[in-house]
């Protein structure tokens, strides 16, 4: 019998794939059922969110951070607002400062959550979902009740935040937080001893601290790995330098070390929040800069300077110095920064979005070699990848 | 802050002279002008030298400037968790000189620099895959570019009859309007309707 010539195997990954997290179409090349090859092809979701940026005045553009990481919209605004303060040398009142470090914080609980128990169900198992998403749901409600909506917040301005807190919801967000450290309890013990998730999980996607450094990684990714890197401790901004948490640290870069390092993170930011609740002064949420931050509705009905900042700041917008500035936060899922470049003018010049997913999704061909076609949804769960933030 | 980071800048500029164009510091930031045409040189030494041990590439951009000669800013983020510092390096280019690609020294550079290369239609050479990534299969064009415009030149639709995905032609039911926000008290540069006659 002639001797037949084997070809490896073409296997397209999505984009319609449960698994994907989003349109994700992956090309794989298969030898039998190892890995060779991943060729992700993104950009399904592409909006052209820094086009239409460069078109919108700045308070017009922070509603489309919420639509990029959409599973923790604040922390996306966050970068963007930070960028805009630097430019225009704002301080944000402390309270204000309180308030945004409370909801970045909610925003992580609601990323992780995500991320953790939908890496659950990719490796097959149905509860986490149910079991987490009742968290999520509680804290979205808390989303609506400072904002006005569940997801797309728009919540964080530059200068501050938009509107202060009721102080009753300031007390059911505490009160929130232990009966949620309880529900993390009881997705722990579903999940961190079990045999399946482990064996999916462990040794699987390993990544050195090498590697790390080489695909710019941030965030869980290189903490995962060992190295103590968090924006939140080493470049702190905000009041994050007077709040007490710890960092965790993985020791074997493995899907399960991620996973492990995401619930405690989870943890950490319940401490942070009940602290925010506990330290928070009062005072204003927002720079008093009448030339910024528009004024109270109260006040527009009553001063006619304020009557003509309110329409000069909802037409015209302001100007902002001219200069380029970084400004990074930690995000859920790693390092997030707003590269922006004024030209003077009311609207940015130019405005690149850093998102943390689109370096951790081009290291999924070095992280799948050599795996198994399974363990190609068990990396890409324990990546965290959202593709609003990866297409933009 | 600003010392030490113009300290950085100074040996940075000792280290890679010949490459370097300049440095400055900005809101406690850190940018350095480089030749485009040794840019992995300047980024291998940025990696390797231990005073500067930025081995993290965060970012690859573009900025565009239409009016100048070389009109694109090709800006590279780095980030040293080592020293915990951060740096931005710019070279420029046009359209048609390419930039070195520097995925040799950072792996992370791949995507990066396709990105730039799909939305400003910056060439980089020696780039092992330079396809474009974020927009469609078949895009034509370069969106990020000043005089892109921002509604496209094609849009796609069902259509029922062949049964399949169709592109045509952009058909906006009002024109795009654009906005002049240039304070009239302020001294605008060019002539309103009317003023002719005031000079008269």
């Amino acid at each position: 019998m002639a001797e037949q010539e084997l070809r490896n195997y073409h296997l397209n990954f999505g984009p319609q794939h449960p698994a994907a997290h989003g349109v994700l179409r992956l090309v794989l090349e298969l030898d039998g059922e190892v890995v060779e090859r991943v060729d992700p092809h993104i950009g399904l979701l592409h909006r052209g969110t820094e086009k239409l940026i460069e078109y919108k005045t700045y308070l017009q553009a922070t509603p489309y951070f919420d639509r990029l990481d959409y599973v923790a919209p604040m922390n996306q605004e966050h970068a963007f607002v930070l960028a805009a303060e630097k430019l225009l040398g704002l301080e944000v009142p402390r309270r204000g400062q309180f308030i945004r470090v409370l909801y970045s914080e909610m925003g992580r609980i609601l990323a992780h959550l995500l991320n953790v128990t939908t890496q659950a169900l990719d490796v097959g198992a149905l509860t986490p979902p149910l079991w987490g998403f009742e968290q999520r749901e509680k804290m979205m409600i808390f989303y609506e009740r400072a904002s006005g909506a569940r997801l797309h917040a728009n919540y964080f301005r530059v200068g501050g935040v938009h509107r202060d807190l009721p102080p009753k919801l300031i007390e059911d967000i505490y009160n929130f937080c232990d009966p949620c450290e309880q529900a993390l309890d009881d997705l722990e013990a579903l999940l961190t001893g079990n045999r399946i998730f482990m064996q999916r999980n462990v040794d699987i996607g390993v990544v050195s601290q090498e590697d790390a450094l080489a695909w710019g990684f941030s965030g869980v990714m290189v903490r995962g790995s060992g190295m103590a890197w968090d924006l939140r401790r080493s470049q702190p901004y905000e009041v994050y330098s007077e709040l007490d948490f710890d960092i965790p640290v993985g020791k074997n870069g493995d899907c399960y070390d991620r996973y492990l390092i995401r619930m405690d993170e989870m943890r950490q930011s319940l401490r942070i929040m009940k602290q925010c609740i506990e330290m928070m002064p009062g005072g204003p949420v927002h720079a008093e800069d009448g030339k910024v931050v528009p004024p109270s509705r109260a006040e527009m009905k009553r001063s006619m300077e304020a009557l003509i900042h309110h329409f000069k700041l909802y037409t015209e917008g302001y100007r902002v110095p001219e200069g380029e500035v970084y400004a990074a936060v930690e995000a859920p899922k790693g390092e997030f920064g707003v590269y922006l470049v004024s030209d003077g003018g009311n609207k940015p010049y130019k405005c690149k979005i850093r998102a943390p997913g689109y370096a951790h999704l081009q290291a999924m061909d070095h992280l799948c070699k050599g795996h198994m076609l399974a363990d190609v949804a068990a990396i890409l769960g324990s990546i965290d990848i959202v593709f609003g933030e990866v297409d933009r | 802050m600003d010392e030490s980071l113009i300290e950085l800048g100074e040996h940075i500029l000792d280290g890679v002279e010949d490459s370097m164009l300049g440095f400055n510091v900005a809101y406690g930031e850190l940018t350095v002008r480089a030749q485009a045409g040794s840019i992995a040189r300047v980024l291998k030494f940025l990696r390797d030298d231990p005073a500067c041990h930025f081995a993290t590439l965060l970012d690859i951009t573009a900025v565009d400037y239409p009016q100048r000669a070389r009109r694109f800013d090709v800006v590279y983020h780095l980030l040293s968790m080592h020293q915990n510092q951060r740096i931005r390096v710019i070279v420029e280019t046009d359209e048609e000189t390419p930039v070195p690609s520097v995925v040799g020294i950072y792996p992370s550079a791949n995507w990066y620099e396709r990105e730039t290369f799909d939305m400003y239609g910056v060439l980089f050479s020696d780039h092992p895959d330079l396809r474009r990534i974020l927009t469609d299969y078949g895009f034509n064009g370069y969106p990020l570019r000043k005089d892109f415009p921002l509604t496209g030149y094609v849009e796609v639709r069902y259509d029922d009859d062949v049964k399949r995905v169709v592109y045509e032609p952009v058909k906006l039911v009002q024109e795009f309007r654009s906005f002049d926000f240039a304070s009239p008290w302020e001294g605008v540069e060019y002539l309103l309707p009317g003023d002719e006659k005031a000079e008269n």
